[in-house]
């Protein structure tokens, strides 16, 4: 029973954030306490759920493109594009406060998402170029788009239909984290009750072995990459929703880098294959949880980085099987049979 | 000859995910002997020789090396302990060069630096010398044959100053001459002292080289024989466990051509590519078992592959069921036409490692669906059941990693991939290399049957024998070019090697 609950691939993640929590738990004694506050729920889990939720967006589009042996470097980029667009639009309407000119802005901002990510599909499914150099195209140019759409500004906007995406309240939690269920939720059943996981698995698995099993991964990895910028796109809206206004510099900087990690994290391999997204997930709030203890126990701001990259190398560590075989060897993984047992076999 | 054993392994057990796939096995090896490893598929060799070398942990069990006990966690402590391994699939790296590969990780360096031309030296010399062969050490190894690329792989194992080595299926995609080549090597090894353990399932190589035989059956040990005590029919009831009626099941081919149908399926009009095959014509009736014979590397794989679009061609065209289109361009466009393939490559271009068995059983008929009529769970599992039971699959957990499936089965399970396509033409690209014969039996037969029913097979093999048995017309390749079409009145072994051999 034990072996088969600690051989579950959330198994070490869920501990890693675990001790993270209990850190904190002992850190701060009112870590975990969740209060009511004119109809809605504060604490600091809420927060990292609300705060976490454009990294754990960007995560989960990012999974899919790794489970396809590719990578998206441009995610961050695509998630000040969207930002910017969006604002850009909202601010140039007559009325800032109309739903219908910020559905429009938001129409905008996803469908030019969605291109981008058509472009980066067709340079890695099309052009045949390697997906690291591919997205890196976008991802240094995206910066240079994004600060077009601003004319190099900040664009800030008043808007309360807009404010509400990433500051909003629903059903006394924030807005957000139903934005994060409801992808997740999409993407956990596209990818389970059609086929298309399957496929993307077997993509990235044996790229050649499917094409000769008739799968046309030129789609898949289309629909995948246009995926993941969509998620990153929906990131962006939360990102300049949060702050109102939209920063081509800033918005979504190093993104690409902690989706990254979350998903491998969550257990997915960078080589491709099979793919986890509850994974991605936990491997997210790990990150988040680790953000806010940096912010909450006062770390120097010159050296946040360095802790910040102790603890995730931490974490990798507690991953990782060998690591942890050094410590089970003597227990476990006996290459070499006791005595009696040699008799019995000889 | 002396008769301390260097290698001793006793009540070797190995279990994955339940299953056994090794229990209570022991083997000893001998200096200056040739060991045979027989067994069929799912035997337990392939795990045998993992556990020898360090890729897998046994569960239980004692290795012992010069009496001492052995202890590798991987296979580089295996080298290090003298233990050398040619895999069966040649594992090296095609984009490095030829001299790369032999010393990949053992460069000869001085003050750090690698002494490029020193080991181009020592590689040139290594084959030359001990190998006989000469060839261009400093290109890429992904540019000579896959006979070429094995031989690097026993010489890299040479150049390690090996006690005991390992051969797993050297031989499968060796031609006749490479395999004599190989003999002399190992002949001279053994004079040397090494000891040598060889996995085939070729029972003439078994008694040409091999000293002493050890038979496995289902993870278990059947016993350790001198080759000089053990008939071969003995070794074949000790391999399959039951008596040789299964072998006896593929008789004489009556007369068939009265069953074969004169409607053609696929007609090929001067199809071809450049520097691959050229143009050739072919076709192929329903119900008509057409075999390729020809060496390694006369166009039999370019061929097929033109068929099912896996390569383009860039001449010619295809008619299918009496249809006038272009060349196929892509396999998906195949597949929807009724056609099935079976790369020789089985591990690159067939199996999805990762995945299990069950989805690898669904992968091509699900892709035909399309991505959203996704077939229910509970019918992916009949499905994967149905084939497991019909063509015998081992194990039978449809959820297992496809990659802990010895070869055998799992060119079953691509077998069966493509038999629940039920397709109209059957490319089998060299179906039972590295099989052993009871599988290789079966597969036979399963050909047999289904082209009964009204398939068209295209049947590709090295082994002459074989073609001949399954096929109703052959055709002869030489020089990447499809050379003359036998029908089945002129067929015999001499007519065909000649036209092989042309002259």
């Amino acid at each position: 029973m034990w072996t088969r609950i600690s051989k579950h691939h959330l198994f070490w993640p869920l501990v890693a954030l675990l001790l993270l929590l209990l850190f904190n738990a002992v850190y701060n004694p009112g870590f975990f306490a969740i209060r009511v506050q004119s109809g809605h729920l504060y604490g600091s889990l809420i927060d990292i759920l609300n705060f976490g939720s454009p990294l754990m967006l960007v995560a989960i589009g990012m999974t899919l493109v790794i489970a396809t042996g590719g990578i998206d470097l441009s995610v961050g980029s695509m998630v000040a594009i969207s930002g910017a667009m969006a604002c850009l639009m909202i601010s140039r309407s007559a009325d800032q406060n109309s739903l219908g000119a910020v559905i429009l802005a938001i129409a905008l901002a996803l469908g030019l998402s969605i291109l981008l990510g058509l472009w980066n599909g067709l340079l890695v499914a099309g052009a045949g170029i390697q997906p690291i150099i591919a997205t890196l195209i976008l991802m240094v140019a995206g910066r240079g788009i994004a600060q077009l759409i601003t004319s190099g500004q900040i664009i800030t906007i008043n808007s309360d239909p807009y404010r509400y995406i990433g500051m909003g309240w629903l059903l006394m939690l924030p807005f957000s984290i139903f934005i994060v269920a409801i992808v997740w939720l999409f993407t956990a059943w596209i990818t389970r009750k059609t086929a298309l996981g399957l496929f993307i698995e077997s993509v990235g698995a044996n790229p050649t072995a499917s094409r000769l099993a008739g799968i046309g991964s030129r789609t898949v990895l289309l629909a995948v990459y246009m995926f993941c910028a969509l998620c990153a796109g929906i990131a962006g809206l939360i990102v300049s929703s949060n702050v109102s206004g939209a920063d081509g510099n800033n918005a979504g900087l190093w993104y690409e880098l902690d989706a990254i990690l979350a998903v491998v994290i969550g257990g997915t391999a960078l080589t491709g294959g099979r793919f986890y997204l509850s994974g991605t997930i936990v491997g997210a709030l790990i990150i988040q949880t680790l953000t806010t203890t940096i912010y909450t126990i006062g770390v120097p701001p010159e050296i946040t980085l360095v802790v910040k990259a102790l603890v995730v190398f931490a974490v990798c560590l507690i991953q990782s099987e060998n690591f942890r075989g050094l410590f089970l060897s003597a227990r476990r993984s006996r290459r070499v049979p006791a005595d009696r047992e040699v008799s019995r076999h000889a | 000859m002396s008769k301390r054993p260097i290698l001793e392994m006793y009540g070797i057990h190995k279990r994955f995910y339940g299953f056994a796939a090794l229990s209570n096995v022991s083997i000893r090896l001998f200096p200056g002997e040739v060991h045979a490893l027989m067994g069929e598929n799912g035997a337990g060799k392939s795990t045998l020789i993992k556990v020898l070398t360090g890729v897998y942990r046994i569960d239980e069990g004692r290795i012992l090396l010069d009496d001492r006990e052995l202890r590798v966690a991987n296979p580089h402590e295996a080298q290090e302990a003298g233990i050398a391994t040619v895999y069966q699939e040649v594992n090296l790296c095609p984009n490095l060069t030829v001299a790369e590969n032999i010393f990949i990780g053992r460069e000869p360096r001085r003050f750090g630096r690698i002494l490029w031309k020193e080991m181009n030296r020592q590689a040139d010399e290594l084959l030359r010398s001990r190998l006989h062969v000469s060839i261009d050490v400093t290109q890429p190894l992904g540019s000579y044959s896959v006979a070429i690329q094995q031989l690097v792989a026993i010489a890299r194992a040479l150049s390690i100053s090996a006690r005991i080595l390992i051969l797993d299926e050297p031989t499968s995609s060796l031609d006749r001459h490479e395999v004599e080549q190989l003999f002399a090597v190992m002949r001279s090894l053994k004079e040397q002292g090494l000891a040598i353990l060889f996995v085939t399932h070729f029972l003439d190589q078994v008694y040409e080289i091999s000293d002493r035989i050890t038979i496995l059956r289902s993870g278990e040990l059947v016993g350790e024989y001198l080759t000089s005590e053990l008939s071969r029919i003995e070794l074949v009831k000790h391999m399959i466990g039951k008596d040789l009626q299964v072998l006896n099941q593929l008789t004489e081919r009556t007369d068939r051509s009265a069953a074969r149908g004169q409607e053609p399926f696929l007609e090929a009009q001067g199809l071809g590519r450049s520097r691959q095959i050229e143009a050739f014509h072919l076709t192929i009736h329903r119900g008509e078992i057409v075999g390729f014979a020809g060496l390694l590397g006369s166009g039999r794989t370019e061929a097929a592959r033109l068929l099912f679009g896996a390569d383009r061609a860039d001449r010619g065209h295809l008619r299918i069921a009496g249809e006038g289109r272009h060349p196929i361009e892509a396999p998906s466009q195949a597949i929807r036409q009724g056609i099935a393939f079976c790369s020789e490559n089985r591990k690159t271009e067939g199996i999805i490692a990762d995945l299990s068995v069950r989805e690898n059983i669904i992968l091509a008929l699900q892709a035909r669906r399309g991505w959203f009529r996704a077939l229910s769970r509970k019918r992916q599992e009949e499905i994967a059941d149905e084939y497991i039971r019909r063509i015998n699959i081992h194990p039978k957990d449809p959820e297992i990693p496809v990659r802990n499936l010895s070869g055998g089965n799992q060119q079953k399970v691509l077998l069966a991939r493509w038999l629940l396509m039920e397709p109209k033409l059957f490319i089998l690209d060299e179906p039972t290399r590295g099989i052993d014969i009871g599988a290789k039996t079966e597969i036979q037969k399963l050909v047999l049957d289904l082209s009964d029913k009204g398939m068209a097979v295209l049947f590709i093999s090295s082994e002459l024998e074989e073609v001949i048995r399954v096929s109703d017309r052959i055709a002869v390749l030489r020089d990447r070019r499809l050379i003359s079409m036998m029908e089945r009145e002129e067929i015999s072994q001499e007519n065909v090697m000649k036209a092989i051999a042309g002259g």
